[in-house]
Formats: structure tokens, C-alpha cells, sequence
């Protein structure tokens, strides 16, 4: 393998980590708080995708400039976030808070089958392919490796700025507080005043936003299909188990760990790149079953 | 031990009254009356035998809900018996339905047992998880691994022969219908007298009091291994029998979408009951072939939602119904989600 193969397996895995990690933190941010899995986060995902694509695709046509796109992906992840991810807390979340986890869990299944028709219903089987914010950019060269500007810095910059970010709200800022009071003793917060609800609902609301955003981010490096969401969740959930669940920093590491791997074994050995993530996350958990960075919790008795 | 006790519903319905013999009776009728598709309805035998395949593999996911936990994955092992026959009628053509049947059940069982050491450590949300990832990872294999596998074209399995003798079509049918029939019957008994089993109750304790367990000197995961072993035989079982019946396998076998078939109908039926797992199964294959002419494009949309409204609003699913129909004794079932209902 020789230095260019070698950064541009590199830069792949970087760019790629960013990208799952983005997705993960959302899925982690709301298990962390409420204790929920939610399988429906794929999907949410996948819509991120879909929704960047349909807008850019209508705004371009208007013979708007390809550099709204940026904007467009915001407003698509906020758009997920609040008209899918709200309700799907408020109406249905919120009615199994303290029924056991396997319910839980069937029950953002149960969302997850219903919104993966729904993307089809919506965007057909056919798929949509939209790079005019990837071509934006331009392209970067690294140590002789042209690599486009998009990828490498683009995704880095908003991964990295998402994981200080979110760390700075959660400590310095008072509804950061009140949500990791909440995380912390649910009881104990609602006694003092805290509107735990809200701060479920919020809490579901930015961990769906960041789906949504990791699919809107990812629209112009990959075509859209169906079954990305799919993908998707079992992915960032190899991520998050790795690092531990509810760990926003391990993620964060365990995200360059699963990307590196994935993207040196595209390079080495092909066929088994698509096993490599699950591959690092057995491997983990064989040696420790709490993953990473997660802490093995007291039993009560 | 009465904790463990407590909750052995097989052995309390058989010593109580007059809604176990009414439930055996219905049982029979049940049985007999599927024997006789063939012959008072040959147009459903194939649908029938497809849905009594798929049972068996619900059968499985069930086994796993009376331990309070789901798999989201189950598919695999599904899989797994399918491709071992397709591989096996491949190298060996007309080999024996009872080989080929064998040869499932190994690979689905030697394939349950790695998986299962490694996914009993884990309760909950890491168990349904890591099911589903096992299966995504057989499922990538299954695609990219083409040139053995056939790709997503998958391969086909051969008719095996049945007692040395090669078969026409339509009497091949009627012994794969049969030994469907037979397997649910002998399967069906034998995860019922199973969960009756010392090895069966404490099985079932994990979903009740696991830490109780251990201060009783049991273990817990070997319970909960060997639940999972019968588990993926059950599934492979299923496979086995759909491989035969379609005659090709594809990795749609070990897709999630099969998975979350299997869990949906377990729960449809009654989360945990052995005969809600075909009832659900029968009830399931029918309203899907004629659903789908108008339903197709929003079937799992429907599931879903119906999954959804029966989670919230019928936790204990169709024997759930009927029970309270036929006995309203109050008999308590044990179900996923009858604790928290109550």
C-alpha cells in the first residue's frame, strides 16, 4: 500500500466517520436521556436524504444559486426533526415511558416499518442522485491526494463542531442542565420544577434533527435508495454499542474506529468492507460487554 | 422455587377445569381440519403450507418472548437451513427431504450456538440489536459473495427425493404438506412440554426475576442459550420447509423485513402462546395474499400500525382475545406486555 492509497483510505474513513457519527449522536443523545432505542432513527435519516434532494432539486430549478443547498440541509433536518420527530414522541413515546424495554423497542420498530413506506410511498423505488453541493466546494489537494472539499473539511468541521457543541449546551447552558437532571433522576427533577416532558420532547426533537441531518449531509456523497435506512440504524447502532450507549464523546471514537476500518478494508480486501463495522463492534463487546467507554451499571435487586 | 413456579402456565391450564379440555378439543378440530385442506380446498394447500412454515419460525421468535426478549433477527437462522439445503441438493441432487431437512436444522443449530454465546451475554435492547446485526451481516454475505451464493437471484433447491423415491409435483406438495403438518404438531407439543421443563422454567424465570435465579446457584444465560438453540432449530426448521415448498432460495430469507414478519406475527398471535404463533401465522398469509393485491405498496405500513395498536391496545394478541372469549377465568397468560397491562 503505498502513501497515496494510503491517505485516500484516510480521507474515505474520515469523511465517512463524520457522516455516521453525525447519525449516531442522535441515536445516543436520546438513549442517554430517555432510555429509548429508536429504530425509527434510520428512517429518519433516510428522509433527511430524501427531503435535501427534493428541495435542492426544486430550488435549483428555480435557477437558484447550488450554494442554498447548504441552507436547504438545515432546514430539512430541522423539518424532520420537528414534524416527525415530535410527534412521534408526543403521541407515541410518550404513552411506554415505564413499560419494559422490549415494548419499546417493538414500538419504534413498529415506526420504523411505517415510515419506511412511507418513504417510498413519497419518493418512489427509483434512485435520486444530487451532488451540486459536493461540486460547490471544489476540491482540496493533500500530500498530492485530490480530495473534494465537501468530504474531507465540510463534514469534519461539522462533526467536530457538533460533538463541542453539544457538550458545551449540556453543561453550560441552563437547558442542558435541565436535561442531564432529568438523565440523572427523572423523580428528583420533576420535584424540583423540571417539566420532564418538555424535556423529552425537546431531547427527541435535536436527536432527530441530527438524523435528519446526517442524511442531508450524506445526499450529496451517495446516491438515495430505499434500505439506506436500514443500513443506517444497524450502522450507528454498531457505533454506539461500540463506544457504550449514552457515551457522546466514545461515539465520537468509535465512529473513527468503525470508519478507518471500513474504509482500509474497501482497499485491501473488498468483499468483507461492508462486515468490518460489525466485525469491530463483536470484537469489542466480546472483551468488554458494556463497550468502550461505557460504565457496567450497579444491578438492583 | 415458587417464583419459578408461579409462572407455569402449561402445567396450570392442564390441572384446571374445563378450558383446557374446550382448548384441546379446538386444538384437534384445528389440526384435522388443516389436514383436510388438501382436500376441501387444494387452491389454499400451497398458501396453507407456507403459512405452517412460517409458524414454526414464529414458534421460535415466541420461545424467546417468554424470556422477555426479542429478536430482531431470527431471519438468520431462517436463512441459514434454506441455503444449507439449497447448497446441499446442489451437490447431492435428489437427496432425501429428511437429509436435506437435517441439514437445515444443523446449520441452524451450529450457527444458533456461536451466535447464542455471544448475543445470551446481553438483555433487552443489545439482544434485539445484535439478532439484527448478525442477520444484516449474513445477509451482506449472502449479496456480495455472488459467485457462491448467487447473488440476490439466490439459488435454487432442487426437489429432493422422499424415501428414495424422485416425485412428481403435486405428490412432492402433499408430503411437504404433511410433514409441515406433522412438524407443528410434534414441534408444537414438544416447546409446550419444553417450557413445562425444569430447564423451560427458569427459561422463563429470565423474564421474571433473572438476579433470583442466581442466587438459586442457576445460570441464567446456559437457560437462555439453550431457549435460543431451540430458538434457531425451530427457525431453521421453517426454512428448511419454505426452501422446499418455493424450490429457490434468495437473501430475501434473511432480510429484517422477514424478521420483523416473524416478530409481528408472534406478537399478533399472542406474545408467547404456541398456538397463537400459527394461528397468527395462517391468519397473517391470508389477509397478506389478498391484501396485497390492494395493499402491496403500504404493507409494512400496515404492519406497523396494526403492531402498533396491538402493543397499546391488545397486549395479549389473538389467543390474548380468545381466551378471554371462550374462558374468561382469568387465566394469565404470559405475555410480553400482560405485566404492565395489568
Amino acid at each position: 500500500m503505498d502513501l497515496t492509497i494510503f491517505l485516500l483510505a484516510l480521507f474515505d474513513g474520515i469523511s465517512y466517520a463524520a457522516l455516521v457519527f453525525i447519525v449516531a449522536l442522535g441515536l445516543t443523545l436520546i438513549f442517554g436521556v430517555m432510555r429509548i432505542l429508536n429504530v425509527a432513527h434510520g428512517s429518519l435519516y433516510a428522509i433527511g436524504a430524501y427531503a435535501t434532494v427534493s428541495l435542492t432539486g426544486f430550488v435549483l430549478s428555480l435557477g437558484l444559486a447550488p450554494v442554498l443547498s447548504f441552507p436547504l440541509m438545515l432546514i430539512s433536518a430541522v423539518l424532520v426533526g420537528v414534524l416527525l420527530g415530535g410527534p412521534i414522541e408526543w403521541l407515541l413515546l410518550r404513552r411506554i415511558y415505564d413499560k419494559p424495554e422490549v415494548l419499546q423497542l417493538l414500538v419504534t420498530f413498529a415506526v420504523f416499518m411505517i415510515l419506511e413506506d412511507v418513504q417510498r410511498l413519497v419518493w418512489g423505488t427509483q434512485p435520486y442522485f444530487q451532488a451540486s453541493a459536493l461540486q460547490a466546494l471544489g476540491n482540496v489537494t493533500l500530500f498530492g491526494v485530490t480530495y473534494t472539499v465537501y468530504q474531507l473539511i465540510l463534514l469534519s468541521v461539522v462533526a467536530m463542531g457538533l460533538l463541542f457543541g453539544l457538550r458545551f449546551f449540556l453543561r453550560h447552558t441552563v437547558i442542558g442542565k435541565l436535561i442531564l437532571a432529568t438523565t440523572e433522576d427523572r423523580e428528583a427533577a420533576q420535584s424540583i420544577g423540571i417539566d420532564a416532558d418538555r424535556v423529552f420532547l425537546f431531547t427527541f426533537i435535536v436527536g432527530a434533527v441530527l438524523a435528519g441531518l446526517g442524511g442531508a449531509l450524506a445526499s450529496p456523497t451517495t446516491s438515495i435508495l430505499p434500505g439506506m435506512g436500514a443500513d443506517m440504524i444497524v450502522l450507528s447502532f454498531a457505533v454506539v454499542a461500540t463506544a457504550g450507549l449514552g457515551q457522546i464523546e466514545g461515539a465520537a471514537v468509535a465512529a473513527l474506529l468503525i470508519g478507518l476500518g471500513r474504509s482500509f478494508a474497501i482497499y485491501v480486501w473488498p468483499e468483507v468492507a461492508v462486515l468490518v463495522p460489525y466485525l469491530i463492534m463483536v470484537l469489542v463487546l466480546l472483551v468488554r460487554p458494556q463497550g468502550l467507554f461505557g460504565t457496567s451499571v450497579a444491578r438492583k435487586i | 422455587m415458587s417464583d419459578i413456579s408461579q409462572h407455569s402456565p402449561s402445567r396450570g391450564l392442564v390441572k384446571s377445569g374445563s378450558l383446557p379440555s374446550m382448548r384441546a378439543l379446538l386444538t384437534l378440530l384445528a389440526v384435522l381440519l388443516l389436514a383436510a385442506v388438501p382436500f376441501i380446498a387444494p387452491s389454499m394447500q400451497l398458501l396453507i403450507n407456507l403459512a405452517l412454515a412460517k409458524g414454526l419460525a414464529v414458534l421460535g421468535v415466541t420461545i424467546l418472548l417468554r424470556a422477555g426478549q426479542v429478536s430482531f433477527g431470527h431471519a438468520l437462522f431462517f436463512g441459514i437451513s434454506a441455503y444449507a439445503g439449497a447448497f446441499l441438493t446442489a451437490s447431492l441432487p435428489g437427496a432425501d427431504i429428511v437429509l436435506v431437512l437435517i441439514a437445515g436444522v444443523l446449520g441452524a443449530a451450529l450457527s444458533g450456538l456461536l451466535v447464542g454465546l455471544f448475543v445470551v451475554r446481553y438483555r433487552g435492547i443489545f439482544f434485539g440489536m445484535l439478532n439484527l446485526a448478525f442477520s444484516m451481516i449474513f445477509w451482506s454475505i449472502l449479496e456480495k459473495f455472488y459467485h457462491i451464493t448467487g447473488g440476490a437471484d439466490g439459488i435454487r433447491l432442487t426437489r429432493p427425493s422422499v424415501l428414495g423415491m424422485a416425485l412428481e409435483r403435486d405428490s412432492f406438495e402433499a408430503v411437504i404438506f404433511y410433514l409441515s403438518v406433522v412438524l407443528m404438531v410434534g414441534l408444537g407439543w414438544f416447546t409446550l412440554r419444553w417450557f413445562a421443563s425444569p430447564v423451560g422454567q427458569i427459561f422463563q424465570t429470565i423474564k421474571t426475576n433473572e438476579t433470583r435465579l442466581e442466587y438459586l446457584g442457576l445460570s441464567p444465560k446456559r437457560a437462555l442459550l439453550s431457549g435460543y438453540l431451540l430458538s434457531a432449530m425451530l427457525c431453521g426448521v421453517g426454512g428448511s420447509l419454505m426452501a422446499m415448498t418455493q424450490g429457490v432460495v434468495t437473501p430475501e430469507y434473511v432480510w429484517w423485513v422477514r424478521s420483523a414478519e416473524m416478530v409481528f406475527i408472534a406478537v399478533l398471535g399472542g406474545a408467547g402462546s404456541v398456538r397463537g404463533a400459527f394461528i397468527g401465522a395462517l391468519i397473517y398469509e391470508i389477509v397478506r395474499v389478498y391484501a396485497s393485491a390492494f395493499a402491496g405498496d403500504i404493507w409494512q405500513m400496515l404492519l406497523g400500525g396494526f403492531l402498533l395498536v396491538i402493543i397499546l391496545f391488545a397486549p395479549g394478541g389473538i389467543m390474548g382475545i380468545a381466551d378471554s372469549l371462550i374462558g374468561k377465568g382469568g387465566k394469565s397468560r404470559p405475555t410480553t406486555t400482560k405485566e404492565d397491562a395489568q
